[in-house]
């Protein structure tokens, strides 16, 4: 499939190579072990793979959806993937050609740009592979600057976000320290009790893992940094319409997951690492990083830039192991974050808050009480008068995804579901939740 | 100072006011944020986004496009980076709604279609290399390498022995040293012979009990295949030790010769290259790792698994390594992937692999005459040279990269292998023509003339580019890396 010589110019191509046949060429592969038998199937035509993939996608046809829990349903504009699948972007290599990539380069300049906006950071890098990966990378750049071992993750992050920490941590000399949060938000008091010579870093995420924003964030901060560690913070974009940005808390590094960014959900990926960083770091921070420059002749000019701090540099050295990024995705949301524009995007959170809001409410009146009394964005917890699994499976058999049983990652919240509400639903979408939420549940 | 601009920042495209993107009233009662939210959890500042409309964000990012060479509008011979056709029918098939709106977490029950497809992947993929299971998890190839490394360490460690030393040959690319680091691990150098194969005799002195893992890459970096890649499994395996493959380099091997026959223990594929996954301009890729079955238990939580024609994602894996994606994995790059296997089929692969090698070792004949060091022998899919003594006074591979872009051809891979003096790393890959090949030959043999003639032309290079060489210590001196509006 897709090659393009033809029998004659293969016999062309060989004897210019100067083999009789084309076995001369792999004479050094042994004998015995080329060519096996595969039990594959064979090839298909364009039209009969379109069809074939239709059906599988079918099959998970889906109605509604309430599912957050560190991937969000967002609008995206049309104009985003029609430009970011453009084959200049999408079928150009890592721009190490600077002259012949200055396509990609601005575009990832601008998205460094969008995204130290959004944090209010000073700098940010090309991008990490995911939200969890961002997280461990930042974990690990904590560990190396202070020189100490413990990260602080309480239990209001992400449970998926801290193995991916403790996978990355896991032979680094560094480790995870968890950190309890029973009210469903980190408590200053609980913080003070883990701190210590050996603090490397904190990790707050916020809205958090419970939908509840860590209102103490400031004081979580000043503690941290008292007792001599950094702060990450994660936040979720989107909810950077109308909250505070991890700079103006004093984060050190600030990380997310970008999906909500012009992304479609996928099962999980590609997603799209942010990362961000105070000046001070910026020499340790991980993954490529584009400068502005000039060319010979002083037109302005994009490259890859700090390289000195990259695995094909600095080999066992370097800061990470990190080469091939989410470029593609990168890009995306640049595109996504320039349509939506400044005004657009506060009413896009403004939208979303209200939405969840509103649906708190019906919910309760339906039966499905607030977990939590801490402010909240677009996510919240519900308790549910019979068991959430239960409850989950029953609005499934309708296609409907009811949202996220608490008790899988926290035992002791069984009788909770994580419920999300975007600004795609509308009202008649949620009061009819309401309706089929208390009808599952008798 | 003045700067030319050869298209402005989105930024400076703004206009305080201009209305983006449109929203729909909100149709739900609304209450007071300020209500719920503390004042000092509210932004005070609005994020400084552009203020574009729908046609300046069309007409901007086309534009930009326009700037880029890509596989698309020019032949990319990038060695090692397997620069090959992205099928269109697969950007159709990643936005089908019902995959493009997969929420990771969703029940099984509703997840059967894709998890169908992950299944097959790893079908696919052990069949194809001749492994037993498969992670998808790790996004690239450097996250497969520290995968990889991982699942080997705790293999050792489960069987309580400490081999802290990792073997590589100094013709590896840099992240297979950097992913040893991170996995805590100690790198050590095996020299290469003077020909770029292992020396075997370097490698036999420094296996000592002490290493867990022999990285290597297969075909090599410089574009062969390793003649005494049995006998080297044989003594790594005698010593205790593992065999990684790093897998950049498949693209000569599907369907040919399954590296677990070889002797291969662990491996990494990059679905960017291999199957045909678009590159991004750097991303997303996709790196699944394949491992023998005595490994398998370590591979990332979860894993797919069917259970009486119905498939699931396994967590109870006591063994694992842990998680290395926040999820499963680049999702819509396996999708991609999977397509990909069902277009080719089993003898499409092969057909794949053996057109490669063809039109490197056509590409390699052809450029004998211009590079005076070129090695004897057949090459696999790419062809490694070097530059010394090919060029005129005073140009390097450098110069002659850059005029290539004159002449609307992406630039080689240079300076890689690290072994290779001024070395050219050219992968045709199987899509290109035997015409395309052959202006590619003409243009290096056109441009080698103008390096004698005319070195300083050649040395200037590239002149037809919409900028031309890049102040790079500039950028790296006073690192300017986001627009500052103050700052023009």
């Amino acid at each position: 499939m897709f090659v393009a010589h033809t029998p004659e110019q293969k016999k062309e191509m060989l004897a210019a190579a100067g083999a009789a046949r084309f076995e001369d060429l792999i004479a050094g592969l042994p004998r015995e072990l080329v060519r096996p038998a595969f039990d594959l199937p064979g090839s298909m035509s364009e039209m009969e793979l379109v069809r074939h993939m239709e059906e599988l996608a079918a099959r998970d046809h889906l109605a509604q959806s309430y599912l957050g829990a560190g991937a969000y349903e967002h609008f995206v504009p049309t104009a985003v993937w029609s430009l970011a699948l453009r084959g200049e972007f999408a079928t150009a290599y890592t721009p190490y050609q600077a002259e012949a990539s200055q396509g990609t380069l601005q575009s990832i300049f601008e998205f460094q740009s969008l995204v130290a906006e959004l944090f209010h950071m000073d700098v940010a890098n090309a991008s990490m592979y995911d939200g969890a990966s961002a997280a461990a990378e930042a974990a690990l750049v904590a560990a190396k600057h202070t020189g100490r071992t413990d990260v602080l993750v309480p239990d209001t992050v992400h449970p998926q976000t801290r193995q991916v920490i403790e996978t990355y941590l896991a032979h680094s000399g560094a480790r995870v320290v968890r950190v309890p949060t029973p009210s469903g938000i980190l408590e200053p008091a609980v913080l003070a009790k883990h701190l210590g010579p050996q603090t490397a870093a904190l990790l707050v995420q916020t809205p958090n893992y419970f939908g509840c924003l860590e209102t103490h964030v400031a004081e979580l901060s000043d503690l941290v940094h008292k007792a001599g560690g950094l702060l990450i913070a994660s936040a979720y974009p989107i909810s950077l319409g109308l909250l505070t940005p991890p700079g103006d808390y004093g984060a050190d590094i600030a990380v997310a997951e970008g999906q909500s960014l012009g992304l479609p959900l996928a099962y999980g990926g590609p997603y799209l690492g942010l990362f961000a960083c105070r000046h001070e770091l910026i020499r340790k921070m991980p993954g490529r990083v584009v400068g502005q420059t000039v060319d010979k002749e002083g037109r302005r000019a994009f490259v890859l830039t700090l390289q000195a701090r990259e695995q094909h540099i600095r080999r066992e050295k370097a800061t990470s192991n990190i080469c091939t990024n989410q470029a593609l995705c990168a890009l995306a949301s640049t595109i996504y974050l320039s349509l939506v524009g400044k005004s657009g995007f506060q009413k896009l959170a403004e939208l979303n808050f209200q939405k969840a809001h509103y649906a708190q409410g019906v919910l309760a009146r339906h039966g499905f009480p607030p977990v939590f009394e801490h402010p909240f964005f677009n996510e919240f917890a519900v308790r549910c008068p019979s068991p959430p699994e239960r409850i989950v499976q029953k609005l499934a058999e309708k296609r409907v995804l009811a949202g996220h049983p608490l008790g899988y990652y926290h035992p002791d919240r069984k009788d909770q579901l994580l419920v999300c509400v975007t600004e795609i639903k509308t009202k008649a979408d949620i009061d009819q939740f309401g309706a089929q939420l208390a009808e599952a549940a008798r | 100072m003045s700067e030319t601009v050869i298209e402005p920042l989105i930024f400076e495209k703004s206009v305080p006011g201009r209305a983006g993107l449109p929203w729909p009233a909100c149709d739900v009662p609304t209450t007071d944020v300020a209500r719920h939210v503390p004042p000092a959890l509210l932004r005070r500042t609005p994020a400084a986004l552009p203020e574009v409309s729908e046609p300046q964000v069309v007409r901007h990012f086309t534009r930009l496009s326009h700037l880029n060479f890509s596989i698309d509008t020019n032949f990319y011979p990038l060695g090692s980076c397997t620069m090959k056709h992205n099928p269109k029918v697969n950007d159709r098939i990643v936005q089908i709604p019902d995959f493009a709106g997969l929420h990771p977490l969703r029940p099984h029950e509703l997840s059967q279609g894709i998890l169908e497809i992950l299944y097959e992947v790893e079908r696919w993929l052990c069949s194809l290399c001749g492994m037993d299971a498969f992670t998808l998890q790790p996004s690239a190839g450097a996250q497969g390498e520290l995968t990889g490394i991982l699942v080997a360490r705790a293999y050792h460690e489960h069987r309580g022995e400490k081999r802290p030393v990792v073997l590589i040959p100094d013709s590896a690319h840099g992240t297979n040293p950097a992913s040893v680091a991170v996995a805590g691990l100690t790198a050590v150098t095996v020299k290469s012979t003077p020909d770029g194969h292992v020396d075997v005799d370097d490698l036999a002195a420094k296996l000592t009990p002490e290493v867990g893992l022999v990285m290597m890459t297969l075909p090599s970096t410089l574009g062969m295949f390793e003649p005494r890649v049995k006998e080297i499994a044989k003594k790594v395996h005698d010593a205790g030790a593992l065999l990684y493959m790093d897998g950049a380099n498949l693209n000569a091997l599907v369907g040919l010769l399954r590296p677990g026959d070889v002797g291969v223990d662990v491996l990494h594929v990059n679905l960017h290259k291999t199957f045909a996954t678009p590159h991004g301009g750097g991303g997303p890729g996709a790196g699944p790792v394949g491992v023998k079955k005595a490994l398998e238990p370590f591979l990332p939580s979860p894993r797919v698994a069917k259970e009486n024609g119905v498939y699931r994602r396994k967590f109870d894996r006591p063994n694992t390594i842990g998680r290395v994606h926040g999820f499963q994995g680049n999702v819509g790059v396996l999708i991609r992937a999977y397509a990909y296997m069902r277009l080719q089929g089993v003898e499409g692969f092969r057909e794949m692999s053996e057109s490669a090698i063809l039109a490197a070792n056509y590409l390699k004949a052809k450029l004998t005459p211009l590079f005076p060091k070129m090695p004897a022998g057949p090459c696999m899919h790419e062809v490694v040279v070097s530059g010394e003594g090919a060029f005129g006074p005073g140009v390097k591979t450098l110069d002659v990269a850059k005029r290539l872009l004159d002449y609307g051809f992406y630039a080689p891979t240079i300076y890689f292998p690290l072994i290779v003096p001024e070395a050219m790393m050219i992968e045709p890959t199987e899509n290109e023509t035997k015409e395309t090949l052959d202006v590619f030959v003409e243009t290096l043999r056109k441009i080698i003339e103008e390096s004698k003639a005319t070195p300083d032309l050649v040395k200037g290079a590239p002149h037809t580019t919409p900028v031309k060489r890049l102040d790079e210590v500039k950028a790296a001196r006073e690192p300017r890396l986001r627009y500052l509006p103050n700052l023009k």
